[in-house]
């Protein structure tokens, strides 16, 4: 079968990278799982605590599987993960997708309005700021996003919190849980201020990057060539100046989407939004392995998806790259 | 009898009304200084003619051209003068008025194709826009089936496919040459009535620069265009030119026919300039120009080429010559221009006296056969060098002339084959030789700002080699450093300054100070001046020729510059794909070629010696620009090039 | 190939006396920008707060002065916080544990990160695609990621944090310093270095790294900007060596329920770490800005 996949071109090329990257997300599970099995300190007794009595101890070392040897231990983990069987969390004492499924829902919703508010604002806030470089929209905008780029998201959504929902005004409410059956669809202001902060927290970068290529863009040769050409500034623009600074900005946006995975952390924790990452946290807090280890699968898979997403968005813009499949 | 500044032109038989662009008193400033980049520029062009403008770098010649069109580069504001196209100051035209004109009436080359074409369109998208903005500009717009006629046949003009097919290609999937006919394709596609051609063919092979060339002229002759051709080869401008404009320092110190000009200038400076240039026939040593040319802002009062001009005399530095005509058709900018003209004939330099190689020989190359991953480049290449001899090594890009030289030193790890220094044969790779090998063999290489290490001093730089072999440390070695620059027409005082504090061909003489400290045997340049300007390129040269035969080296030159091999190098091999399909002496091999592949070369070279030789001289000695008793020498003791 | 710009005119634009431009002067010459004062003001300012605030603080950090979350009066001069101790005192406390920690994980991210990335770079073979893919490994998570999984397992130690975060620098780093030094290593001057037969490392350290310090020195003040905002937030998470320490992430957490009531609590910190932050980002900010600056001279004709 190997032989009849074709290795060049574009589909070669796809194929390429997901095999690669599985061959990353392999290790990344080898990774977690050493992390939790191999670090110092027993597992066990962190779960426990200092007091428990040794026969609980023993009880949740046969329990984890820790007396077995650690390849077994881990085979047992990753097939379990394959099959869709992500562990018990010892919290709950429930299966972790159920626990975890509405959740992701949840929290899936956040990062997709996230994304889409962001993505084209800052593609948008960036190419206008290196058109009119220099001018009042550039600098005041280059400098409002360098400062909200250095502060640290919690920050970000404390002070919102602030402004928004307590102290200076109350328009939005300071915390937004989303009761169980129901969706973030149905609580949109609960929705506004995470996925503000997330904006704020990801579009400097995008926006910056953007400028950055932009600027390069209009000061090369061919879109010199272009005006000398005699060619409307718009299709200037357009045609020609755009699609080539696209391409190094996706890459940031697939990074900045990962990003993302991992800032929902802290972000939803903040306003106590019923997603993942509030989860996380609770997970982390009672040393639940299984939910730890489920997540962060779950998180570098994102990962690589978005990477994975990204370089070929690139390739699509980039000609040059393309044939050279 | 004119007026400074006023357009003045002979030449009879053209009729006013023949006149396609009228440049005066164009002035160009720096933008946030005020400081002129080009000041008190005239000249005409007229239908189906073709003016070349020659000079070094930071002549101002580009932004000449590139003011033919309304355009200043960023940084550089046009300040004054006028440009009348059609009746039309377009100094004075919007940017709307301004954008209909270019690529309609007035249209660009521009020198580096690869980089002027959008590579992430198809070149066929590119093509049709011009001709689509342009149409739009006249009526509502014409359908696009008249355009896919107009592109097909635009196409057949600058022989290239004219199937849908190539069309749909991106530029990187066309060779230099494709590309630089696409844009003379874009350049002649709404029939324009001037053409601005900015070193279109700089980084192209002489062959397929002789063939755009060749479609230039075509294509303007057939079109009857005006045309403007920017160049720093005085060679092709000879070939391609009715009348020629020399540039110095942001003005124009000479305007006439192109015969008159390489017959007898009359300007100094274009007179050193021809005799910097390399011949093809005759084993002359170059003659370069000491000193460089003042930036914008560093030009005194007065003539600016005074400084380096070895007739100079007190009433040159007071004020700034005029442009005046000294013939018909013909202007120079010069207090002494007819002192100049009296003086018939061109110097072309001392006949060198090659010192006779010895039979031992210092370098050897047996079947070596070099490649780049499961790629062969260099198909089983023999040839030798004796002691005391200077071998050049000609090709084109591809032929693999970098990769057997790079393979020599030992950057190159992947071939077989066997390289001998003396009676050693040597490693693949340059870190298992002992260090003693390592000193005998030293590489100068092309590009003079990538071969210094910008964060150390020329101190450092030239003493590396010093401590890496052991051959001297501490005062000795800054000694024979204060030594090396020295001899290579630098001063001690260079050791304490950064790279980038000197120009190219300072660079290039610390290249050499660093390559020839530790006394070596062989010595390998690669093309070493061919990121230089003429007169730079011939002043280090000069000085690689005296080296060689001062230190008694074994060299290998590799150039694919054909005519600078006579002023250097004894023997030529010439290698084509990967093989050498011709090698002997050099003054055999290029007077006389026996294989088709070097008599292609030869004549695909443009050559000053065809130019010349339809004027019909001979080559007496003269002594304008020699130091002998004509004037002072010059009182620049600045460094050469 | 003619380079369109004049190398004459770019040399003799220089002036002859004119002090050479490299890295160590680069920050130097950053320096005179208005943003990198602010920021190196900023950060100066913050880290004399943190390091010498435990020496002046008027209280200790456990110590009660007050109701709880009463407003500023009395003996507290930014009022009490939900346990009524003195918020002024926290917050001379809260910024070292921080501090040290970001501190320490960057400066070993960066050392280990810089060495793989310029190893990677002069490589360029197959050793260089190991190094990146194993860095690509340790990049499939956001750094916050890693810390949480080693915190859940051990605990919330300090080396168990410093470590996680140095991880997560390093393969950032790397990719910055590959980045950085792939151009310089395709220049003559390498190859001029190599044919010499100059020993491997010292082509690293002394050819290759000062040429790309410009942009390390600009990643670096953005790790540190990240490391501190990382730390800083686990610590709102909970997940310090001290939960009932006096620090500044913390604080922020236990004082967010009532920013209706008693505000100085939680904003205090807030402001802390907003100027920490900006000032480290200012400083990154204003080395790019010079570095570009330079390479625009550099380069014009």
């Amino acid at each position: 079968m190997l032989a009849r996949i074709r290795w060049g071109g574009f589909t070669g090329f796809v194929i390429r990278r997901l095999l690669l990257g599985l061959l990353v997300l392999f290790m990344v599970s080898i990774v977690i799982f050493a992390a939790t099995q191999a670090l110092p300190g027993d597992p066990a007794r962190a779960i426990l605590g200092r007091s428990a009595t040794p026969a609980s101890l023993a009880a949740l070392r046969l329990k984890l599987h820790l007396d077995q040897p650690v390849f077994t231990q881990y085979w047992t983990w990753l097939t379990g993960l394959l099959r869709g069987n992500l562990g018990t969390s010892l919290a709950a004492q429930e299966p972790v997708t159920t626990l975890l499924k509405p959740k992701l829902v949840n929290s899936s919703v956040l990062v997709a309005a996230s994304a889409i508010v962001s993505i084209p604002l800052s593609i948008a806030i960036g190419s206008w700021a290196a058109f009119k470089r220099e001018k009042i929209f550039d600098t005041v905008s280059s400098n409002l996003l360098l400062v909200l780029a250095a502060l640290p998201e919690f920050v970000v959504a404390v002070v919102l919190i602030l402004l928004l929902a307590t102290t200076v005004s109350q328009v939005l409410p300071s915390v937004s849980i989303i009761p169980p059956g129901s969706g973030p669809w149905n609580h949109p202001s609960a929705l506004v201020l995470p996925t503000l902060t997330l904006v704020i927290a990801v579009a400097p970068y995008v926006a910056r990057i953007m400028r950055a290529s932009m600027i390069e863009v209009l000061e090369s040769d061919y879109i010199e060539m272009a005006r000398l050409k005699g060619l409307p500034e718009r299709i200037v623009l357009v045609r020609h100046a755009l699609p080539n600074a696209l391409g190094p900005v996706f890459q940031v946006i697939a990074l900045n989407l990962a990003y993302l995975a991992g800032g929902i952390v802290v972000v939803e924790y903040v306003f106590n939004y019923t997603g993942i990452g509030g989860g996380l946290q609770e997970a982390v807090v009672n040393h639940d392995l299984p939910v730890v280890q489920a997540l962060a699968m779950l998180i570098a898979a994102l990962y690589v998806v978005l990477n994975l997403l990204a370089d070929v968005a690139t390739i699509m813009v980039t000609p040059r790259l393309r044939t050279q499949l | 009898m004119s007026a400074p500044g006023a357009v003045e032109l002979g030449g009879g038989s053209i009729e006013p009304t023949n006149v396609a662009v009228s440049v005066s008193d164009l002035r160009i400033d720096i933008a946030t200084t005020g400081t002129p980049v080009i000041s008190d520029v005239s000249f005409e062009i007229s239908r189906g003619e073709i003016l070349g403008v020659v000079g070094e770098s930071g002549s101002g010649k580009t932004t000449v051209g590139l003011a033919l069109l309304g355009h200043a580069r960023r940084g550089l504001r046009i300040a004054g003068g006028s440009v009348l196209l059609e009746g039309r100051n377009i100094l004075e035209l919007n940017d709307e008025q301004l954008r209909k004109l270019r690529g309609g009436v007035v249209s660009y080359v521009p020198q580096d194709p690869a980089s002027s074409l959008n590579p992430a369109l198809r070149v066929g998208l590119q093509l049709r826009e011009v001709l689509e903005a342009h149409a739009a500009d006249q009526d509502g717009g014409k359908n696009r089936a008249d355009h896919s006629e107009r592109i097909a046949e635009m196409m057949r003009e600058v022989a290239l496919p004219d199937d849908p097919q190539f069309l749909r290609r991106y530029p990187h999937e066309l060779s230099g040459g494709q590309q630089q006919r696409i844009g003379l394709a874009m350049a002649f596609a709404n029939r324009p009535r001037l053409i601005v051609l900015d070193e279109p063919t700089t980084g192209l092979d002489v062959t397929t620069q002789a063939h755009v060339l060749s479609t230039v002229g075509d294509l303007a002759k057939l079109h009857d265009v005006a045309a403007l051709y920017v160049s720093h080869d005085l060679a092709v401008v000879a070939a391609l030119a009715s009348r020629v404009a020399v540039m110095y320092a942001g003005r124009v110190v000479e305007l006439g026919s192109s015969d008159d000009l390489f017959a007898a200038a009359g300007h100094p400076y274009t007179r050193r300039l021809i005799g910097a240039i390399p011949r093809l026939t005759g084993g002359r040593s170059l003659v370069g120009i000491p000193g460089h040319a003042a930036s914008p802002g560093d030009r005194q009062p007065g003539c600016s080429f005074a400084p380096r001009c070895s007739l100079r005399i007190e009433e040159c530095e007071r004020e700034v010559p005029a442009l005046r005509p000294v013939a018909s058709g013909h202007l120079v900018r010069c207090i002494r221009a007819e002192e100049v003209l009296a003086q018939a004939q061109r110097r072309i330099g001392d006949p060198i006296d090659m010192p006779a190689a010895e039979s031992v020989a210092a370098l050897r190359l047996d079947n070596l056969v070099a490649s780049y991953g499961r790629h062969e480049i260099v198909h089983s290449v023999s040839f030798s060098v004796a002691a005391h001899e200077c071998v050049a090594l000609v090709g084109e890009s591809g032929s693999g002339k970098t990769t057997i030289a790079r393979s020599i030193a030992g950057l190159h790890h992947n071939w077989t084959g066997k390289i001998s220094l003396g009676e050693e044969p040597l490693h693949t790779s340059a870190r298992r030789r002992s260090s003693d090998i390592r000193r005998q063999i030293q590489y100068i290489f092309q590009n003079p700002y990538g071969s210094l290490n910008p964060r150390r001093t020329v101190g450092q730089i030239i003493e590396q080699p010093l401590r890496v072999f052991g051959v001297a440390s501490g005062r000795a070695a800054s000694h024979r450093v204060g030594e090396m620059l020295e001899r290579v027409s630098l001063t001690a005082s260079y050791a304490q300054r950064y790279p980038d504090q000197l120009s190219g061909g300072e660079r290039q003489r610390v290249a050499i100070a660093r390559a020839l400290v530790s006394e070596p045997a062989v010595l390998i340049c690669d093309e070493v001046t061919s990121a230089l300007d003429v007169s730079v390129q011939a002043a280090i040269v000069e000085l690689l020729g005296n080296l060689q035969r001062d230190l008694g080296l074994s060299m290998l030159f590799i150039t694919h510059n054909l005519p600078l091999v006579r002023s250097i190098a004894q023997r030529v091999a010439v290698l084509h794909n990967g093989e050498i399909t011709e090698i002997g002496d050099a003054a055999q091999v290029l007077g006389s070629p026996a294989q088709p592949y070097t008599r292609q070369l030869i004549s695909d070279t443009p050559s000053l010696e065809t130019a010349i030789a339809e004027v019909g001289l001979g080559e007496a000695p003269m002594d304008v620009g020699s130091g002998a008793p004509a004037g002072e020498p010059p009182v620049d003791t600045a460094p050469t090039g | 190939m003619i380079p369109a710009a004049g190398p004459d005119i770019a040399a003799a634009a220089v002036p002859l006396e004119a002090p050479a431009v490299h890295a160590t002067s680069l920050l130097r010459r950053s320096l005179r920008l208005w943003r990198t004062r602010i920021g190196a003001l900023l950060v100066g300012l913050l880290v004399l707060v943190a390091i010498v605030g435990p020496y002046v603080a008027p209280y200790g950090p456990s110590t009660p002065v007050g109701a709880p979350n009463s407003l500023p009066g009395g003996k507290a001069v930014l009022g009490t916080d939900y346990l009524g101790q003195d918020v002024l005192s926290r917050l001379l406390y809260g910024g070292r544990s921080i501090l040290i920690m970001a501190v320490i994980a960057t400066a070993a991210g960066l050392i280990v990160g810089v060495i793989i990335g310029l190893v990677a770079a002069y490589a360029r073979n197959a050793l260089d695609d190991v190094l990146m893919r194993a860095m690509d490994v340790i990049m499939a998570f956001p750094q916050i990621m890693l810390a949480l999984v080693a915190v859940a397992v051990v605990g919330a130690a300090a080396w168990v944090i410093v470590v996680a975060i140095a991880l997560t620098t390093v393969p950032r780093i790397a990719r910055v310093a590959r980045g950085a030094a792939l151009p310089v290593v395709e220049r003559d001057f390498i190859a001029s270095a190599e044919a010499m037969g100059v020993p491997r490392w010292r082509i690293l350290f002394v050819d290759l790294l000062p040429n790309t310090l410009g942009p390390l020195m600009v990643e670096a003040s953005l790790r540190m900007t990240y490391s501190i905002g990382v730390i800083a937030a686990l610590a709102y998470l909970g997940l310090s060596p001290d939960p009932n320490g006096a620090n500044w992430g913390t604080m922020i957490q236990q004082n967010q329920i009532v920013l209706v009531v008693q505000p100085w609590g939680a904003v205090m910190p807030i402001i802390a770490i907003a100027l920490l932050t900006m000032g480290t980002g200012l400083i990154g900010d204003g080395i790019a800005r010079t570095a570009a600056g330079i390479d625009r001279d550099r380069s014009s004709g």
